[in-house]
């Protein structure tokens, strides 16, 4: 099937603020495109939230969609607002590493133990794009940041692993290297129910391409598929081997109750209890 | 049980009558972190607001209480949150943020002792100027002082029907001592309270960050495909980053919507006024104190006179400054180190002199004696 598609009618005519070569691209279009895939016309049946940094801006003001851009980390919280009085939309947050497991980490955690009903696409560039470059949770180890001159000294977080144990009901890690996979487990995660975490590794030739040594985008898009591990292959791998490796692929897929539905049984039943 | 009373009277705690209130308003959300002494606001509201169709959550910090409740405003419902001196510093940025976006809630701050930990179960008045200028930016801000069980209600649903008129947050600026006593209360007929609702915008409608002072509101997941940003923004929520005129278009706007209506804002009570030589002006728990001493200073022949502030911010400076025509001296009780003292100093411009008592630690009230005291130095000061 070679079906044109077009990301445009779901975005205003406002040119989008990315570096070029700027992995934020891709990751605007493979969203659309499955949104696309999946039927939908239009974005109204979607409500968009995000923090601050690069990725903050793929849906605000890009998407012909109601989009809450919030304060730096608070996009889930403010979601959790959201959903909790409108169950009925489609609630996306989009956001950096730093955004979701940096200065938000926190909240990353409860909405996933909680079973919140939304989708966080973590866009992981492993470094804090908008501001320059400094270390982040997920700068590889060693890696030469702005703020890590002689090297990142600290060990990285696995992002995904962590949304794992605290509860979501949907987990996969892609990289911009492996666009028609992402795309599948976007329309996977749209289509299911519960916490769901979705984190895209990108790159950021700019900020933190040049200071570890890469040419340009494309040097970056060739190590990510270099250097990505299939699930299936790293579980049975040694943690040293896996040391500067990319796990990729479906790290949690399973349904439990969201939190609007133990909300509301739970009322329901006191209610019972109070009428009995 | 079965209530026998058919009368509206209740005894009561400030923080349930804060709860009450808020019902009564129209809240429907609520989000807050345990913090004494606000804790029982979240209690009561947690029990309650299932029976209305509300809903309350209890977040993982005051950074999430504070973002939740803005999520619940744009999806339509009147949301609050409450908490104490900690946790209100942590809240200034979504403060801010609330501002900048025009975004309609409640936030209750019932001081404490502070700063930092302090005494967390004694009350004092150390966050007036917290509550004025504790985001970063230029801001302004709506707070109301309530000194009783009564305006812990009355004055909860007023900051409902404030930030929903003018699409901003505002602070109930309570302390432990109102939030915590409890005394009787008179609850209004429901169809007596003046109720505001928030003006959604026609279907065409599509400017919902200016254009007119207090813009229409729309909430997500109704079409209206609105763009909330924190960012400097245009009339249509688009930012703008760099332009000056944007950004001094939009913050003269959110600041003059506020200044513009001070007057209407404002909210006091005052006694003898006109004929004071000595005017105390105070607010919150610490006037409780200046009745019985105004009265006392009264008998004993000491024309005195005093405001006592429910909104603090706008600041109401033409009552003061009216005072202040008459009363050669101006005593500001406080349980704090000054804070109110500097802006009656001000409003004043020179016309009395200022003079203050300040008391801080254990959650001690200053005294109708000590406050008389004062009075009658300052009376016999002016003969």
């Amino acid at each position: 099937m070679t079906e044109t598609f077009s990301p445009r009618k779901y975005l205003r005519d406002i040119a989008p603020p990315f570096c070029p070569g700027c992995g934020a691209y891709t990751v605007m279009n493979v969203f659309l495109r499955a949104v696309h895939e999946l039927g939908h016309e239009d974005l109204n049946k979607f409500v968009f939230c995000s923090g601050i940094g690069c990725s903050a801006w793929i849906p605000s003001p890009h998407f012909i969609a109601d989009s809450v851009h919030t304060l730096h980390g608070r996009s889930i919280p403010v979601a959790t607002g959201i959903k909790l009085v409108r169950p009925d939309v489609n609630l996306v947050v989009f956001g950096g590493d730093g955004d979701i497991v940096g200065i938000g980490m926190s909240h990353f955690i409860h909405a996933a133990r909680r079973n919140l009903d939304i989708l966080v696409i973590m866009v992981n560039n492993m470094v804090y794009g908008m501001t320059g470059g400094q270390v982040a949770p997920t700068t590889p180890f060693m890696a030469v940041t702005t703020t890590t001159p002689y090297g990142s000294f600290e060990y990285p977080l696995d992002a995904a692993r962590l949304a794992v144990t605290a509860g979501a009901c949907y987990v996969a890690r892609w990289t911009t290297a492996h666009v028609n996979e992402f795309k599948e487990s976007l329309k996977e995660a749209l289509k299911t129910k519960g916490f769901r975490f979705i984190e895209v590794v990108s790159q950021c030739p700019t900020a933190f391409g040049r200071k570890a040594g890469f040419k340009d985008a494309g040097e970056m898009v060739k190590w990510f598929k270099q250097n990505t591990v299939p699930i299936e292959q790293a579980e049975k791998m040694g943690e040293d081997k896996l040391m500067s490796k990319i796990v990729v692929g479906e790290f949690a897929k399973k349904q439990r109750p969201t939190l609007t539905q133990t909300m509301q049984a739970t009322m329901e039943e006191a209610k019972k209890r109070i009428e009995d | 049980m079965k209530r026998t009373s058919t009368t509206n009277a209740r005894f009561w705690q400030g923080n349930e009558a804060c709860a009450e209130g808020a019902i009564a308003a129209g809240c429907r959300f609520f989000a807050g972190y345990p913090i004494t002494p606000s804790t029982e606001i979240a209690e009561h509201l947690s029990k309650r607001l299932p029976h209305v169709g509300g809903i309350s959550i209890q977040m993982e910090d005051e950074l999430a209480s504070i973002g939740a409740i803005v999520g619940a405003s744009w999806a339509g419902a009147k949301s609050m949150t409450a908490t104490s001196g900690p946790g209100f510093s942590l809240m200034q940025e979504g403060i801010g943020y609330a501002f900048m976006t025009e975004t309609p809630c409640v936030i209750v701050d019932v001081q404490r002792a502070g700063p930092a930990t302090g005494q967390a179960t004694k009350s004092g008045q150390g966050d007036i100027m917290q509550a004025r200028w504790g985001t970063h930016g230029d801001y302004s801000a709506v707070v109301l002082s309530p000194n009783s069980v009564q305006e812990m209600y009355m004055l909860t649903v007023r900051a409902f029907n404030l930030a929903e008129e003018y699409r901003t947050p505002v602070i109930l600026l309570a302390d432990e001592i109102v939030a915590h006593m409890r005394e009787q209360i008179i609850l209004p007929e429901p169809e007596a309270l003046k109720i505001v609702n928030r003006r959604g915008p026609d279907a065409s409608e599509k400017a919902f960050f200016g254009l007119e002072e207090v813009p229409p509101m729309p909430s997500v997941g109704d079409g209206f495909n609105v763009v909330v940003t924190g960012s400097t923004h245009d009339e249509y929520g688009i930012r703008a980053t760099a332009d000056p005129l944007v950004h001094r278009k939009l913050v003269e706007r959110l600041n003059g919507k506020i200044q513009n209506h001070a007057k209407n804002i404002a909210d006091f009570e005052s006694y003898n006024i006109d004929e004071c030589e000595v005017g105390v002006v105070s607010c919150g728990c610490t006037s409780r104190t200046v009745y019985e001493a105004v009265e006392n200073a009264q008998k004993s022949g000491i024309k005195t006179g005093y405001v006592r502030l429910r909104t603090v911010w706008p600041f109401p400076d033409r009552i003061i400054r009216k005072m202040a025509d008459t009363a050669k001296t101006i005593i500001v009780p406080e349980m704090n180190l000054k804070q109110l003292y500097y802006e009656v100093e001000r409003a004043a411009n020179g016309h009395s002199q200022i003079t203050s008592i300040n008391k801080i630690g254990g959650g001690e009230l200053i005294t109708p004696e000590e406050l008389l005291t004062k009075i009658t130095e300052a009376g016999r000061k002016n003969d």
